[in-house]
């Protein structure tokens, strides 16, 4: 299968007040991949996906999703064209049952069969007996885990996930990672994330990024053994 | 759909529980029914940003002032009929609403509330300005013999009781549709999270301002309706504390609940009126029995109705 590119950025910067968040980022996504994005705390991850999303403003640079130029598009405009976003600190509506917070998601991206879509999103998360309840009565796993449904049920064609098993439970973990590899092929996925577990178990492909640049890219087994990476990780780097 | 169906059910129940009131209320209480209909017409329009939007205005009386004038000077200068004059004053809702939006919405939160204040300041002020038109402070009469709308005349009561429960009908059956639609619930998403919402894929701007229009749209329908209903048109209309009202209107009876303006306006109605029958610190108790409801309702009578006995209130 050739690999055809979704997602690219070329020399995306991001600069807060003379602090260089992001430098000169050139990235690749092809169209089907689970990217994990990896890199000490601080090394522009996020900054980074949120230019990509349209949250955060770029300073400089440009970023092509599924052939289009959308460097100057808003965040909902990107949204719409098939990203799904899911945040760092969860972020849903608290108040709302957990079955109109995934009909939220639902509508948006087609106003079809929502009820039957939003039972199937809910039932890849097993979550599909607490449809009733009300979000903010969750445990964190469980909001961590709509969030997720709210992404799944758009059908995007590439889902950024930023740090989502941060807080979940061992066997919420195993959940999760059974669920990225379920809908691998359908999807793509850019997944940020700390536990090198479940991007070993994942991840295709690995960027690492240290200080808003790209350190080093490839596969688990290329990282694993890249010495550059090594020394970031462990803080033994001469630079 | 079944929803949707239901609710508009339960409203058209309400609607003609308020036409059989007529029938048994003595005209004293009939009256203050029809003056507080269209005046929870306007807390409907006020109650859609607020409630259900999340946004809170100080400046809701410039719309409703819009709809008064607009009609009121229409039909005061132009010569031009009473149906025509509703067109003007919604015409001219529609317009001021959909500038106001546009500009308001560039702030949020307690700036919101500032620059909506200050441009409902900036419309009384150029009400008192133009004078000449307006009769400034005094205002103006609209004769009896001119509020006839296809051969009604609203200057009898029970005419004017009927007209008011019309209005009244078409906004809450409205406002039910537009909450539990796609677009409503969109706007309670907002409400809730609005960074969320936004990274759905939601254009919030563009809902909020829609909301903005809608609701200043009813805010002006409701206006142009007192006008004509009650024969009166003036500048006081337009200050500060016909914002609050609304405001008050919709804490009190239930915010985001499709019948909270109305419980709201009436029982803000009756409290003043009987209490001033009581004692001429009438306002004391009224303060007295606000904010023991804001104490131990904090939802507003109707949503805490909606929280403690009947969840599928809408």
């Amino acid at each position: 299968m050739a690999a055809i590119t979704l997602l690219s950025t070329q020399g995306l910067s991001k600069q807060y007040a003379g602090l260089t968040a992001v430098n000169n980022v050139n990235f690749e996504l092809p169209t089907g991949q689970i990217r994990a994005l990896i890199g000490p705390n601080g090394a522009g991850k996020s900054t980074f996906v949120g230019m990509l999303s349209g949250r955060i403003e770029s300073t400089s640079g440009s970023v092509q999703f599924n052939g289009k130029d959308i460097t100057r598009l808003p965040a909902h405009k990107r949204i719409s064209l098939g990203m799904a976003y899911t945040f760092q600190i969860t972020s849903i509506f608290a108040s709302l049952s957990v079955h109109e917070n995934v009909a939220l998601a639902a509508r948006r991206a087609s106003g079809r069969a929502v009820n039957s879509r939003v039972r199937d999103a809910l039932g890849k998360v097993n979550m599909a007996d607490r449809q009733h309840h009300i979000a903010s009565d969750l445990s964190y796993g469980h909001q961590r885990l709509l969030e997720i449904a709210m992404g799944l049920v758009q059908s995007p064609s590439l889902f950024i996930l930023d740090e989502p098993t941060q807080g979940l439970s061992s066997s919420e973990i195993d959940a999760f990672v059974a669920l990225i590899k379920s809908i691998a092929g359908d999807t793509t996925v850019l997944l940020i994330e700390h536990n090198m577990d479940v991007v070993m178990a994942t991840a295709d492909y690995i960027t690492v990024l240290n200080f808003g640049e790209v350190l080093a890219e490839g596969t688990a087994q290329e990282i694993r053994n890249n010495a550059k990476v090594q020394s970031a990780y462990l803080g033994t780097s001469h630079a | 759909m079944k929803d949707q169906l239901r609710t508009s059910l339960f409203h058209l129940l309400i609607i003609g529980l308020m036409a059989g009131l007529y029938f048994t209320l003595p005209e004293y209480h009939s009256g203050v029914l029809a003056r507080a209909m269209v005046l929870a017409v306007y807390a409907m329009g006020y109650n859609l940003l607020f409630g259900y939007t999340g946004l809170l205005s100080l400046g809701h009386a410039l719309f409703f002032a819009t709809g008064m004038y607009g009609l009121g000077l229409a039909m005061q200068h132009l010569d031009v009929g009473a149906s025509t004059g509703i067109v003007f004053g919604l015409i001219a809702a529609l317009v001021i609403s959909t500038v106001i939006g546009f500009l308001a919405l560039r702030t949020t939160g307690v700036a919101f509330m500032i620059v909506t204040l200050m441009f409902a300041q900036a419309g009384y002020l150029i009400i008192l300005w133009m004078g000449e038109y307006t009769r400034g402070d005094e205002g103006f009469a609209i004769q009896a013999s001119e509020r006839v709308l296809a051969g009604i005349d609203l200057s009898q009561p029970d005419n004017r009781y009927f007209a008011a429960l019309v209005l009244f009908g078409i906004s809450l059956l409205l406002i039910g549709w537009v909450v539990r639609s796609g677009f409503g619930k969109t706007l309670v998403a907002i409400r809730e999270n609005e960074e969320r919402a936004r990274m759905l894929g939601y254009n919030v701007h563009r809902h909020k301002w829609v909301a903005v229009i809608i609701s200043g749209v009813l805010s002006g329908a409701a206006g142009a309706a007192y006008a004509l209903l009650f024969g009166y048109v003036g500048a006081t209309f337009a200050t500060v504390q016909y914002s609050i009202f609304p405001l008050l209107y919709v804490l009190l009876g239930g915010a985001g609940t499709t019948l909270g303006p109305l419980v709201g306006t009436v029982f803000m109605y009756y409290l003043i009126d009987l209490s001033s029958q009581v004692t001429s610190a009438y306002l004391l108790i009224a303060g007295v029995a606000l904010i023991l409801l804001t104490l131990f309702a904090p939802q507003g009578i109707i949503g805490e109705l909606r929280k403690r006995v009947f969840p599928w209130l809408p």
